[in-house]
């Protein structure tokens, strides 16, 4: 518990106004634009839109700025932001199958309709620091190709056609999609309400845990499928229209994990699978949020959930970075009289140790 | 109409300005707010929240009596309320063909040489596999 505490109204002013100047930093140094870090951190801006659960480069730009890099209060900044506006609804759930591809690769098959494409990716770079982009650098021209017209089919659609992977569970008539922005979460929580939770969970959480599950704790024998990155576009059934909208595109990274298979007396085996999406280029949280939501499935699966990762309540009541710094930075608040009753306890304590042992040290050093 | 929702607000206005446009007032006054975005489990599954994005909305009627809506993704109202035009323009018979050709049409074509060159770039880092050829025979 901590009390309200009076005072410092002076001080908190100055510290603001002292922020807003470290923030600024050297003012001879040009000031940074949120095209700059838009067009130039953009990855940054698209974890924070991922995590922040809200899709707005310029919002996520102005808070990457605002909290001076510091994604996880940026994060926290887009959240407040998105509780001030009301909801209009929700879009028609996106077909990610009929993806602009801009990347697309798998590791299970070498020749996959519409092909590997690489894309714009770290992969396969040396790693190492490059003095030329310090300053003045200007790139080459992108490299040009006839672009092919031929469908990317995601690669487990391919596998599914043989039944050789298990086909996606579809929602029963009438059932509505969770949401746990609007209803506490109760455990076990449905498949809806968990990917929910892994989209808008911490990157670096669900990459330990993720990596838990390759470690041993949790095994599930994970290949990647296929991931992809592209711009995907939004429909909404807006009610005072009466039929879908087009609302634009979006860009949107999706993880399809292949997992090892399972069988029984009555059905065939086949492979098993998880799944990630996230907005932006985000192929670390994708992938890792893929590894999770697969060790999620122990129970639905029959498998025994011994490790973390297996843990639903464990995974999504740690997840969500906002909540978890909440808690752990309150610990910087006022918790004075907290404190001084555990020090009059401590106190107490230490007396009634030396009153009990006095007598001892007295026999000793008569001995 | 998917078109003007990947425009810039101040194309399609621009784009407008070439346009006699006849008296329309606002029906809805462009206001800002969010849409759930779903995706699905696998790709093809149950529907699933991922996550919100902020929307722009709008209606605009003209003096005849077609209405148009306005939807678009960002907080850019202005934008939510020309594409109300827009929509409320093409219900017009008298309207319905310049709008398609001086201001859809137009834009259309930007967007699919902005679509062409995005294409045409990623299509250079597919991957070519070819087998090295292991000993003699």
């Amino acid at each position: 518990m901590y009390v309200a505490v009076k005072g410092g109204e002076r001080a908190i002013e100055n510290a603001h106004r002292l922020l807003a100047s470290a923030r600024r930093g050297d003012q001879s140094v040009p000031e940074i634009s949120l095209d700059q870090i838009s067009e130039q951190l953009g990855l940054a801006v698209d974890r924070v839109m991922s995590e922040g659960s809200l899709y707005d480069r310029e919002l996520a730009a102005l808070a990457i700025k605002q909290a001076r890099g510091d994604l996880i209060e940026a994060i926290f900044l887009v959240r407040a932001f998105r509780a001030t506006l009301p909801r209009f609804g929700a879009s028609e759930p996106v077909e990610t199958g009929a993806m602009r591809v801009q990347r697309r690769v798998s590791s299970t098959f070498k020749d996959i309709p519409g092909g590997q494409i690489l894309g714009p990716t770290f992969d396969y770079t040396h790693r190492l620091l490059d003095p030329s982009l310090a300053e003045g650098f200007v790139p080459e021209a992108p490299a040009t190709a006839e672009a092919s017209t031929a469908p990317t089919p995601r690669v487990t659609d391919i596998l599914g056609r043989d039944g050789l992977i298990e086909s996606s569970p579809q929602a029963e008539e009438g059932a509505s999609v969770g949401d746990l922005t609007r209803e506490p979460l109760n455990f076990p929580a449905d498949r809806d309400l968990r990917l929910q939770n892994l989209a808008r969970g911490d990157e670096g959480f669900l990459l330990a845990m993720g990596y838990s599950t390759q470690r041993g704790y949790g095994r599930n024998h994970p290949f990647a499928g296929e991931i992809r990155f592209g711009e995907v576009e939004v429909e909404f059934s807006a009610e005072d229209v009466g039929f879908a909208v087009p609302l634009g595109s979006i860009e949107l990274t999706e993880c399809q994990m292949v997992n090892q298979f399972k069988g029984s007396a009555t059905e065939a085996p086949c492979f098993t699978r998880g799944y990630g999406l996230a907005f932006g280029q985000s192929e670390r949280k994708t992938m890792s949020m893929a590894l999770v939501d697969r060790a999620l499935r122990a129970r639905e699966l029959g498998e025994e959930a011994l490790a973390p990762a297996q843990d639903e309540e464990f995974v999504m009541s740690h997840s969500d970075n906002v909540q978890a710094t909440g808690f752990v930075e309150h610990l910087k608040l006022p918790h004075y009289v907290d404190f001084q009753s555990e020090l009059g306890l401590l106190r107490k304590l230490r007396r009634e140790f030396t009153d009990a042992n006095a007598p001892d040290a007295m026999k000793e050093a008569a001995e | 109409m998917a078109v003007l929702a990947h425009a810039e607000a101040g194309e399609i206005a621009a784009r407008l300005r070439a346009l006699a446009l006849p008296a329309h007032q606002d029906l809805r006054a462009p206001e800002n707010g969010l849409v759930m975005l779903r995706g699905r489990v696998g790709g093809d599954g149950a529907p699933f929240n991922l996550g919100e994005a902020t929307v722009s909305r709008a209606a605009v009627r003209l003096a005849s009596g077609e209405v148009g809506f306005g939807y678009t993704l960002g907080r850019d109202g202005e934008k939510a309320r020309l594409i109300a035009l827009c929509d409320a323009l093409v219900q017009s018979s008298d309207f319905s063909g310049a709008v398609e050709r001086e201001i859809i049409a137009p834009l259309r074509e930007q967007l699919m040489i902005r679509r062409k060159q995005v294409a045409a770039e990623t299509a250079a880092t597919k991957v070519d596999f070819y087998t090295m050829v292991r000993g003699e025979g």
